[in-house]
């Protein structure tokens, strides 16, 4: 079930809000949609990774002999294959890499800094080939002390990760290396008068595990560098043009020489947007002369690929009696995994985020410990602190007795409200969202019987700008070729063509979406950060204001008059007492002129600034201590919701997501530093019988800074579900649980303890 | 994976012969839905790797005059829950069966091969173990009979000796006033694997007040599936009522000596030994009498 | 050493050559082109790669090639006919119950095979039978709602 919940935009659009079937849906539901690994290239060889068994190890040999001499056998490479890594940093949209600790994750340098961590590989005529001498090449280690807990890890005499890593932080830089690559200040106001002023403090410590994206298609790549030194890569990745920037950089090559072509991709979440196997088949492609595909095994997506940080987190939060918010005060640690640049940022700018918090200080910790590399997973860094903040919002309307809603009404961030780490909101949805979740019929419904409860939170994102780039050609049958660099992941060439339609006034199905390559689009970030509809959309509709333009003209010309005098609504042109439909002028456009193509390009700088509500009812099995979702309801605030079906897809992925990560899903380490559930059997990512209907609320309060009001839609649903169902917990057990995942032994621990 | 030879026998004797060639060296493949992932890993290797879905014996299911059923080792999961006949009969079976990985797994997977696979923490085998299933075994020496609680001798160990195959499983007429059931306790709802598994087999007396007898085993407990036998002598006798199933629970965990993973603590796991013993024995009693 | 197998799939009779050691995934995909079935997992966990084997879903990353001679095989690429989607796949389509897509395959697979079995499954039916499907994207519940639509649209073909 479905409701729309309008606020202020009442424009009667012809094509926005409507469900046109997505364009690539065709040949997704009939399988022909190509993806990486579908690709069969004449003469492809195949490539396997050599993996560290150990979690930290110096790597003292690697004799690449024997798998060399095996028949089949066509090049073998480790990371000195890779040239001399800079010491270079490059924002990738959805975070920064340095190209130093990207070119030692690929292939590791001197030491392997986690299990699984990628030491070589090899290239043979056939997977299962590549496989055996993947297993003959012999890596000698001496293995070294490990970490896998933050807290641990910032100890003082913590095996360190890196001999060079000093601190950046506000204070003097310390004199000794530690595995702390930043700390993070933000304060606003002062916390001391504001804790004085509180009538109730409640302050809780919050542990969370490290969760992986869980995408169903593993990482796979095909690459082939050919003779005259241009490389081709066909990947499966969130952006083509940041995987051809991280290439050149990480081998040292000029951009122009190398191609990305976007595969369709089988989900990404924020975790393909960095390189693994890519510059590997590339260099294992020049060394054999063949194209090379790698795809990994999904044991090694989970031990080598971005899972998003486990972390450790102290929230304070103080209100008066009568619920008014008065002080705020977080301290979070984050695991970077073997790496710097976690997503602690942006878990310290989100944590008080949903509230007009008058004081408040944020100390954040960016921490190495012998894990993977986290990456970004759907607005990283906020599910996080929101499980944190959230849960105490929760347990002060709690010893208030005011209901939760109520209470988060009054607190609740607006227009004018600054963030603790500075920027003021423009129009946001937030209040609107909390007022859907308050009016709806789950809300209203009374829940009864034993050991169940009842639970709200909020969530926060902020929704990337960042470029994007299109082109559109009119086609003489009146239709409109619009070609864009945004990989599609979930249904995006059917929502920038419909923007494109709505300006243009033309149907969706009169606009040809089509994914291009590097070569072929302008620079286009990630597909990411919930921009993709926002930005791509934008871009495509001063694509589609620029073919405007041009068929002005061109009528003015047919009609012989002034462009001036030429009008154009709702897709028909008028002027000179003629008029002529958009496909009546392309096809006489096309007899007397030179094409018509728009371009957009465009570089928002700005936030769009999603807030999403949630609600759910629980029921807990005392004896087992297993948690059933029973209904769950999410609002969220789309600015405009371009194509309704994909927005409530969007909120209904990212609840479930948020309910996995909530109750089940979690890298379980031992106490050799080794992921010991790395398959999708025991990572327990829930199945459609875990989870009931996911009944959505689309707020649309439109976004000040888009022509239709678009503000993105992607992320900042997985946010609300842990902080959400801790709560319904607590209602039906009494209980409150401050570990993610909420898993069943926790709480059946907890409720043993408490009797 | 390495690669290995491949060859499905018709005839029983063809299949013994070809193992016993191997030796060590050959693996049986039923359903494949455990083997061929522990050949992928590493995990097994194999030289010969014989699939015994083209003998006759190992495909069939009947019941006997006696009414047990004869169920060949091949016979896939489904084909046991989609009979109305077994799946009346042998209930804790037919639970079990259903929720062996997902429909896919279930069309491919064997009771024979999730008994022969051997893992602590197999569904179907605490079934078996309740329902006092017997393994028909043929080897080079001929054949030979081994209950199913004594079947499996360590993790992803069994009786099997070089060249023998498991043919076929008896399952006792489980008899008038009997019920049966399987459960296991998995974080989520389905595609997991068993936390605790219990199954239990009760047959009451005809006023359907008192047991009989009682059978529990239990799974993910310990090294191998077991069956809880103090529990099981103890409750022959005892009226039907919750106190007596709790302590059917207490006395089950006395088998229980579970080890810590990701799959669940082991003070844990002893718990929902108490929890499952329980809650299928009412079940089995509840099914009993109706 | 490879051996010879015949086999039938979405009614044509098809014939390869395969070593023992690989699956019936890596034959449909590797050398009879038949991409449509995915590679999510290659241990029987999520569905992606799931095909009819003589009427019954399977994974058939969990089949040997070696195995299919003489079955009958269903894939994704013939459940379309005379270029009229499956009303599975229709409803997917219309329902919007796909984002990335790729495990889109696999759940038609099996909610064919669902609908050949139970006509009118209700919701717990139809999650208990999609379990084996592992989807991250859409949080299931447009797909679920596609196969209920598919079973009310049309009699499931017998």
């Amino acid at each position: 079930m479905s409701t729309e919940f309008m606020t202020e935009h009442s424009t009667e659009y012809k094509v926005i809000g409507t469900r046109p079937v997505r364009h690539d849906g065709s040949d997704k539901v009939t399988g022909k949609a190509v993806y990486t690994d579908d690709l069969h290239l004449p003469n492809m060889a195949f490539g396997a990774f050599v993996r560290s068994p150990h979690a930290h190890a110096k790597i003292v040999s690697i004799d690449t002999s024997q798998a060399e001499d095996m028949p089949g056998v066509l090049a073998t490479c480790t990371s000195a294959d890779l040239p001399d890594p800079w010491d270079k940093v490059d924002d990738l949209g959805e975070g920064c890499v340095n190209y130093a600790h990207l070119s030692g994750n690929v292939l590791a340098r001197g030491k392997a800094l986690y299990k699984g961590h990628a030491v070589a590989a090899v290239v043979a005529t056939d997977s299962h080939l590549a496989e055996e001498a993947a297993s003959r090449i012999r890596v000698e280690y001496e293995p070294l002390p490990a970490t896998t807990w933050v807290l641990d890890a910032m100890k003082e005499d913590a095996p360190l990760l890196h001999d060079d890593l000093i601190t950046h932080t506000l204070d003097d830089a310390p004199a000794k290396p530690s595995n702390i690559e930043s700390h993070i200040r933000f304060e606003k106001g002062n916390i001391e008068e504001g804790f004085a002023a509180a009538d109730v403090i409640v302050e809780r410590e919050f542990k969370t595990a490290t969760v992986h994206q869980g995408y169903i298609e593993p990482h796979v790549s095909v690459a082939s560098w050919n003779e005259d030194g241009r490389l081709k890569i066909w990947t499966a990745t969130q952006g083509s043009f940041v995987v051809r920037q991280q290439m050149a950089a990480l081998l040292k090559m000029p951009i122009s020489q190398i191609t990305i072509v976007p595969c369709e991709i089988g989900g990404g979440f924020g975790g393909k947007i960095s390189v693994y196997e890519q510059p590997v088949a590339a260099v294992l492609s020049r060394k054999c002369g063949r194209p090379v595909k790698i795809i990994m095994r999904r044991d090694e997506v989970f031990e080598a690929t971005g899972p998003t940080p486990g972390s450790f987190m102290r929230v304070k939060i103080g209100a008066t009696k009568e619920g008014k918010l008065t002080a705020g005060e977080a301290w979070l640690a984050f695991d970077a995994g073997a790496f710097p640049g976690g997503v602690i940022g942006p878990g310290c700018m989100c944590v008080f985020s949903c509230y007009d918090l008058p004081n408040a200080a944020v100390d954040g910790f960016d921490v190495v410990l012998n894990k993977p590399k986290t990456q970004a997973y759907r607005a990283p860094g906020s599910t996080h602190v929101a499980f944190a903040a959230e849960s105490v919002i929760d347990e002060l309307a709690v010893q208030l007795d005011i209901d939760p809603i109520e209470f988060r009404l009054k607190n609740a961030a607006v227009e004018g409200t600054r963030r603790v780490d500075g920027p003021v909101y423009p129009r946001v949805g937030l209040v609107e969202c909390l007022e859907a979740v308050k009016n709806s019929e789950h809300w209203k419904s009374t829940l009864s019987g034993p050991n169940r409860g009842r639970g709200v939170a909020c969530g926060f994102w902020f929704n990337a700008g960042l470029k994007s780039s299109v082109t559109a050609s009119v086609n003489p049958d009146g239709t409109v070729t619009l070609v864009e660099g945004s990989t599609d992941i979930g249904g995006t060439r059917t929502s920038i063509a419909m923007q494109l339609a709505e300006t243009l006034g033309i149907s969706a199905e009169d606009v040809i979406p089509q994914v291009a390559d590097t070569d072929s689009v302008g620079f286009t970030d990630v597909t990411g950060g919930s921009r993709t509809t926002f930005a791509t959309g934008l871009a495509a509709h001063e694509a589609a204001l620029d073919i405007q333009r041009q068929m002005m003209e061109r009528a003015a010309q047919i009609w012989e008059c002034d462009t001036g005098d030429v009008e154009v609504r709702e897709g028909v042109y008028r002027g000179n007492d003629e008029s002529l439909t958009f496909s009546e002028l392309a096809l006489k456009a096309d007899s007397v002129g030179e094409a018509i193509i728009g371009r957009g390009a465009v570089d928002p700088q700005v936030s769009t600034n999603a807030f999403a509500v949630h609600l759910v009812d629980v029921e807990v099995d005392p004896e087992t201590g297993k948690v059933t979702i029973l209904r769950y309801t999410a609002s969220q605030d789309a600015g405009t919701a371009i194509h309704p079906s994909y927005v409530e897809g969007q909120i209904q992925g990212g609840s479930v997501q948020g309910i996995g990560w909530a109750l089940n899903e979690e890298y379980f380490y031992d106490d050799d530093g080794h992921v010991r559930n790395a398959s999708f059997l025991d990572y327990r990512m829930p199945t459609c019988y875990d989870v009931p209907m996911i009944e959505t609320i689309i707020v649309e309060v439109p976004n000040p800074d888009h022509p239709y009001g678009v503000r993105g839609v992607g992320e900042v649903s997985i946010v609300p579900p842990p902080p959400a169902i801790a709560s319904a917990i607590q209602r039906a057990t009494g209980i409150r649980l401050t570990d993610l995942p909420m898993s069943p032994p926790k709480l059946w621990r907890a409720i043993n303890n408490g009797e | 994976m390495i690669d290995f030879e491949y060859t499905a026998p018709t005839q029983l004797d063809d299949a013994i012969s070809q193992l016993s060639e191997a030796g060590d060296r050959a693996r049986i493949l039923a359903g494949g839905t455990d083997i061929i992932v522990q050949l992928r890993e590493g995990l097994q290797s194999a030289d010969l790797v014989v699939d015994v879905k083209k003998i006759p014996e190992l495909t069939q299911f009947e019941f006997t005059a006696g009414q047990d059923l004869q169920l060949g080792a091949s016979v896939p999961c489904w084909q046991v829950y989609e009979n109305s006949e077994i799946s009346a009969a042998y209930t804790a079976l037919t639970d079990a069966v259903h929720i062996i990985g997902g429909w896919q797994i279930q069309s491919r997977a064997s009771v024979g091969g999730n008994l022969c696979n051997a893992s602590p923490a197999a569904d179907s085998i605490p079934a078996l173990i309740a329902l006092d299933a017997v393994a028909h075994i043929a080897g080079p020496a001929g054949r030979r009979t081994v209950p199913a609680s004594e079947f499996c001798t360590a993790p992803g160990r069994n009786v099997l000796e070089k060249g023998e195959l498991l043919v076929s499983l008896t399952l006792p007429a489980p008899g008038p006033h009997s019920g049966s059931a399987y459960q296991r306790f998995i974080p989520r709802n389905e595609m997991d694997i068993a936390v605790v598994g219990a199954g239990s087999y009760v047959r009451l007396d005809s006023d359907g007040q008192k047991i009989e007898q009682a059978r529990i085993a239990l799974s993910a407990v310990a090294a191998t599936p077991v069956f809880a036998e103090e529990a099981s002598n103890w409750l022959a006798g005892q009226p039907i009522s919750e106190d007596v199933f709790a302590e059917a629970g207490e006395l089950a965990k006395k088998v229980a000596s579970p080890i810590d993973d990701m799959r669940g603590p082991a003070e844990y796991r002893t718990h929902l030994v108490g929890v499952l013993t329980r809650r299928t024995l009412a079940t089995a009693c509840e099914r009993a009498r109706t | 050493m490879k051996t010879h197998v015949s086999t039938t799939i979405n009614g044509e009779a098809v014939e390869f050559l395969c070593q023992p050691r690989q699956s019936l995934l890596e034959i449909l995909r590797d050398e009879l082109s038949l991409t449509g079935c995915k590679e999510g997992c290659n241990n029987g966990n999520c569905g992606a790669c799931t095909v009819i084997l003589n009427g019954l879903p399977v994974d058939s990353c969990l089949v040997l090639a070696v195995e299919v001679e003489g079955a009958n095989i269903e894939t994704v690429e013939g459940v379309a006919q005379q270029r009229q989607l499956h009303p599975v796949q229709q409803c997917f389509l219309e329902g919007a119950a796909l984002q990335c897509g790729i495990c889109t395959p696999g759940f038609i697979m099996t909610s064919k095979a669902l609908l050949e079995k139970h006509p009118a499954p209700d919701e717990e039916e139809i999650r208990f039978s999609l379990a084996g499907n592992l989807c991250r994207c859409t949080g299931y519940d447009k797909i679920v709602h596609a196969v209920q639509a598919a079973a009310e649209s049309a009699p499931a073909p017998k």
